[in-house]
């Protein structure tokens, strides 16, 4: 089936040169060693332990109000992360997200309250913009061969600029269009939520059960057996999830509050997307190879050029959809939007989730997983009303575990090899 | 694989060849030919000229003057992928493969292999199809690797250059370039990388082996070309030649000049 990536690499230890593999071709071993890729299994564990010592702390915190609240918290930054994870996989970085989200945000905003533009068009001019400072920005350090920390450095600083000139004097916008307000603060009628789910669950047990049966009919030895039992943590996940946000939040007030949020399943189908595209498709497979080595890539044939200007127009365009996710949640768009820690948390939550910052390794999942560990901290310590700084420093901790574990273990690959 | 080179008609053949770099004649004149299941070593000091000579065949350089034949027509490359298209392959010694990926990938980089999920709209990596490949040519090529997922990350040196030769040979290749192929090996994996140099030359390939091995060279070539100071000084017959030959014609002893020189 599908080349195993960072996070199936984890269940999937390879056989090792030198040592007795299984003849049978079969991929030894379930559990993971610390010499390859054990990518998402430290945020899983993370998440755990944040879980158990927050729900000590306080047994709100895991309760369906507040994970749901949980999830929509971390909607716009997993989006943005997504970006992140497609420019990181090049072996790039791009610092003008949080700025390029606020000012495509801005955009829209304009667009919709000073210019009666319909809401749907309004959000997909704003990304569309998006789509085009990612394309400048491509250009700017593949044509050009400007370091990419450089030229979207220079994005952080300018399109910060353009925020504030598009705002104008009154420096904040508010949002009243009732699609755009709606992407995030309205709820899918609960059997929708269950359909997705279901859906989901049946294509991906589906797509095993036959891909297995397509492998043994060619002959081929059978992917890692680890496969299934991620399958059905995944499942369990997906379908745990969908029945918290279905049961009622309010209980004691009224009306009920109950359905999964638009924004939440926006989010999710993004990441469910880029996954496909970064896993299966043959532009995925070349921003894989270009990040693990460009020269290779080149040499084979591929398109290095464009394939990296494609990366960063996709990423600058999930920035700016993440900035109207934002604004759709706060209602409004203002001087701050984008800004702050926008960046670098949608850096820490790619990087905690397990893409690697030197390129070739990760998935779009780490996006979301990252953001759930650095959302479950800020919300815990809300709960808990710790202050801010206390909050800054556990996220740096924490992202400086995950990087530091990244550079271990492929440095003891290296040696290994 | 059946090759156009027959016992008179060489696969490859290059006559007078000159470069130079502004000042630099880094080949003079050179003749160099190769034919169908055979394996040629090409040795020479450093500066010899065989890394030019190499790029030369495979298209990353242009020659300033002299004849490219293959298969006994006269072409004109204007670039490495036009080698590439004629069938002519060049494993380098960095082996170019993306150490993220598994095998089956890295054999198929830059010619993956589609499949259509809606049809004319979605088309993905046809991933089982490519896998079967790549066992094919393992088993054909006898590369011992117990799972073609692994990572290229994940291998032996040996290994990796086993894969690296694979995916040379994997796409209608006629002749195979290699370069310094045991160069950072042991000697377990150097066996393997023989060989697999002998099956290729049982499939009728053309290999030209760059070393500075002589034990290798003379382990497994039919013959050996000398180079020196950008000429060819010699190509022997390797069952016929000894090792003071060779060292000789690449040092110029043979001309009374010492050894220094």
């Amino acid at each position: 089936m599908a080349t195993p990536t960072a996070s199936e690499g984890a269940k999937a230890a390879p056989a090792r040169a030198g040592s007795p593999g299984r003849r049978d071709g079969r991929p030894r071993g379930f559990a993971p060693r610390l010499q390859g890729d054990i990518g998402a299994l430290p945020v899983l564990l993370g998440l755990l332990v944040i879980a158990i010592v927050f729900r000590i702390a306080n047994p709100f915190f895991l309760t369906p109000g507040n994970l749901t609240n949980l999830l929509v918290q971390i909607t716009p930054i997993g989006v943005i992360a997504i970006g992140i994870v497609l420019v990181l996989l090049l072996g790039e970085i791009d610092l003008s997200v949080g700025a390029v989200s606020g000012f495509c945000a801005a955009v829209m905003a304009v667009l919709s309250v000073r210019h009666g533009v319909p809401g749907w068009l309004a959000a997909s001019l704003g990304i569309g913009t998006g789509l085009l400072i990612g394309l400048f920005q491509g250009v700017w350090t593949s044509v050009l061969r400007v370091p990419s920390f450089v030229v979207t450095l220079a994005g952080y600083l300018g399109w910060q600029g353009a925020l504030l000139w598009i705002l104008g004097s009154t420096g904040t916008v508010n949002l009243s269009d009732p699609l755009i307000v709606g992407l995030v603060n309205s709820r899918l009628p609960v059997w929708v939520g269950w359909a997705l789910a279901a859906t989901l669950v049946a294509v991906l047990w589906l797509s095993a059960w036959w891909g297995g049966a397509r492998r043994r009919r060619a002959g081929l030895p059978p992917g890692p057996s680890s496969r299934t039992a991620l399958l059905a943590l995944a499942s369990a996940a997906v379908l745990g999830a969908v029945l918290m946000m279905s049961t009622n939040r309010n209980p004691r007030g009224d009306p009920p509050i109950v359905g999964v949020p638009t924004g939440v399943a926006i989010l999710l189908l993004l990441i469910a997307a880029f996954d496909f595209v970064t896993r299966r498709t043959r532009f995925g497979r070349y921003v894989f190879a270009v990040g693990g080595s460009a020269e290779a890539a080149r040499r084979a044939g591929i398109p290095v050029t464009r394939v990296r200007i494609a990366a960063f127009a996709l990423g600058s365009g999930l920035s700016a959809a993440g900035g109207v996710l934002a604004a759709s949640r706060l209602y409004a768009v203002n001087q701050s939007s984008g800004g702050g820690e926008v960046l670098l948390n949608a850096i820490a939550a790619a990087v905690i989730g397990g893409t690697s910052l030197f390129g070739g390794r990760g998935s779009t999942w780490s996006a979301f997983l990252g953001a759930l560990v650095i959302g479950a901290i800020a919300n815990g310590m809300d709960l808990l009303a710790f202050a801010s700084s206390v909050r800054f420093m556990i996220t740096g901790g924490v992202l400086l575990l995950a990087v530091t574990l990244d550079s271990y273990t492929r440095s003891r690959r290296e040696k290994g090899g | 694989m059946a090759t156009a080179g027959t016992p008179t008609t060489p696969l490859l053949e290059l006559k007078g060849i000159h470069k130079r770099f502004g000042a630099v004649e880094a080949l003079s004149g050179v003749d160099f030919e190769v034919f169908g299941g055979e394996v040629v070593g090409l040795v020479g000091d450093n500066g010899a000229g065989k890394s030019t000579l190499v790029k030369v065949i495979a298209g990353t350089y242009r020659a300033d003057a002299g004849e490219y034949r293959f298969e006994g027509r006269r072409v004109q490359l204007l670039s490495p992928r036009d080698a590439t298209d004629l069938g002519i392959q060049t494993v380098y010694q960095d082996l170019a493969l993306c150490e993220n990926l598994d095998v089956v990938a890295n054999l198929h980089l830059g010619r993956e292999q589609l499949t259509p999920v809606v049809p004319g709209v979605v088309r993905v990596l046809d991933e089982l199809s490519m896998e079967q490949r790549a066992w094919r040519f393992a088993r054909e090529l006898h590369v011992h690797i117990p799972s073609l997922r692994t990572l290229v990350a994940d291998l032996s040196g040996g290994q990796r250059q086993a894969v690296a030769v694979a995916r040379a040979v994997m796409w209608n290749s006629k002749i195979v370039l290699l370069d310094e192929p045991t160069a950072a090996l042991g000697v377990e994996q150097t066996l393997q990388v023989k060989e697999l140099v002998r099956n290729l030359r049982k499939r009728g390939l053309g290999v030209v082996v760059i070393s500075h091995n002589l034990s290798d060279i003379f382990d497994i070539t039919d013959r050996i070309v000398v180079l020196r100071q950008g000429r060819r000084v010699a190509s022997l017959e390797t069952g016929n030649a000894t090792r003071q030959d060779v060292v000789a014609f690449i040092t110029g002893a043979e001309f009374g000049q010492s050894v220094a020189g």
